[in-house]
């Protein structure tokens, strides 16, 4: 019994190396989300061509070849990174790709009443979208957000295979010195599922509190 | 590091081999999922609850969990239990179904929109339970949801390099045993990110099309 509260310390610090992961991973691809969905409807050409390579490269190619390409390839063109930042970094970019096209469909989701509003109250681009659109527009994203953020959390069993001690390396690690198969795994997947329930009340939680006070204004 | 064409060209038969596998297993996980998908939607709809529920919650679990661990607990697991699978098979099974839980979805909206006037009809008709699904509902519930499940399809597609991690010898995996005997991983990596985008462009030529053609819904 007490070797295998050790087993579990083991994989419980391999939680923690996954919900780091997640965490790290999640605020990097918000931050691409926003960039890459804005700009994709830009003014600007070039902005919007910039955004649309960036979503489609991500999108087209699969994440487990980013992670290996960001950890074995770059260090050839002179850029190392740690296990660690070449998960984040392939990580954020991927699903930070898949929320820029959620980014922009709930942008294009707000109705052209709103704009025209923005108008009328001489607001500039860029005032119209960070005190009318935006706000309207990120209770339609919320939802698809926590999809996403499930959706990293799955992905991020894929470092494993670069060497990062995660919960998905960790139940390996414990496979091989135990020789028992079904405990390390069955655990593991109970774990991944209790954080993907913990990310989708969490988002869910998030947003009752945002629609507070948009009641009526909503269509 | 610069390209080197001819080592392009020497590797080049080597990771078709691997190509080969990738489509394999695709068509396997695509197969299996579309069978998978369409019993997980009906099973929700019995009107036994006990079975609606289990398979809800089944199809829930599954779909909070990464692939990579399911594909291990499938290729690690099932031995103990007496089920030894060729890695091939096990990638496949592994593919299935994980999107055979995303599939269901797709099925279970395609049903759903199926007017009520149809299966009153069915009723009227004096078709059998049976009859009413093999003859009314589900011709007329599949060809709009195609679309929908290709992109799923599309979706495993890309996961496929998971199975290197489960020793299956697909394109993910070719590549690197190449890298890893030339120590070169420029070429092969680049080239498996190059061969992922391009199909995943060609695929939303395909989309396209398929959407055009199965994607409206004539009333």
């Amino acid at each position: 019994m007490t070797q295998w509260s050790g087993y579990l310390g083991l994989i419980l610090q391999g939680a923690l190396v996954t919900v780091e992961l997640t965490l790290m991973g999640s605020v990097l691809a918000l931050v691409m989300a926003f960039l890459a969905g804005i700009g994709r409807v830009s003014r600007f050409f070039i902005v919007r061509a910039l955004a649309t390579t960036y979503i489609e490269f991500f999108r087209g190619t699969s994440i487990f070849v980013q992670l290996f390409w960001a950890y074995f390839v770059l260090p050839f063109v002179g850029l190392s990174l740690t296990p660690l930042q070449a998960g984040v970094l392939a990580l954020g970019l991927n699903v930070g790709a898949y929320a820029a096209e959620v980014v922009r469909g709930a942008i294009l989701s707000i109705g052209d009443e709103q704009y025209e509003a923005c108008t009328a109250l001489n607001l500039g681009r860029w005032q119209g979208m960070r005190h009318v659109i935006l706000p309207q527009a990120l209770l339609v994203m919320l939802p698809t957000f926590g999809n996403n953020a499930i959706e990293l959390l799955k992905a991020t069993s894929v470092v494993s295979l670069i060497s990062l001690a995660d919960l998905t390396f960790q139940a390996q690690v414990v496979r091989s010195q135990t020789g028992s198969t079904l405990m390390p795994f069955a655990s593991v997947l109970v774990i991944y599922f209790v954080l993907a329930l913990i990310i989708s009340w969490g988002v869910r939680s998030l947003e009752r509190r945002m629609a507070r006070g948009l009641d009526g204004v909503r269509v | 590091m610069e390209w080197d064409w001819n080592f392009v060209r020497e590797i080049m038969p080597t990771l078709i081999q691997g190509v080969k596998i990738t489509i394999l297993a695709t068509v396997l996980g695509s197969i299996l999922a579309a069978i998978v998908g369409l019993a997980i939607a009906l099973a929700r709809r019995s009107p036994n609850r006990a079975v609606s529920r289990s398979v809800g919650w089944f199809a829930e679990f599954v779909r909070g969990t990464p692939l990579l661990v399911q594909l291990y607990f499938i290729f690690y697991v099932l031995p103990d239990f007496g089920i030894l699978l060729p890695p091939l098979v096990a990638g496949g099974i592994g593919l299935g179904l994980h999107y055979g839980t995303y599939t269901a979805e797709v099925y279970r909206a395609g049903i759903d929109n199926v007017p009520r006037g149809q299966w009153e009809a069915a009723k009227a008709c004096n078709l059998s339970g049976h009859h009413t699904w093999t003859h009314v509902i589900l011709p007329q519930a599949i060809p709009p949801m195609i679309p929908a499940l290709a992109n799923y399809f599309i979706a495993m597609f890309k996961e496929t390099p998971l199975l290197s991690a489960i020793t299956v010898l697909e394109l993910m995996n070719q590549a690197k045993s190449v890298a890893n005997s030339y120590y070169r991983y420029v070429e092969p990596m680049t080239l498996v990110g190059a061969f992922f985008l391009v199909i995943s462009l060609c695929s939303v030529v395909l989309l396209r099309w398929l959407e055009h053609r199965y994607g409206r819904i004539e009333r």
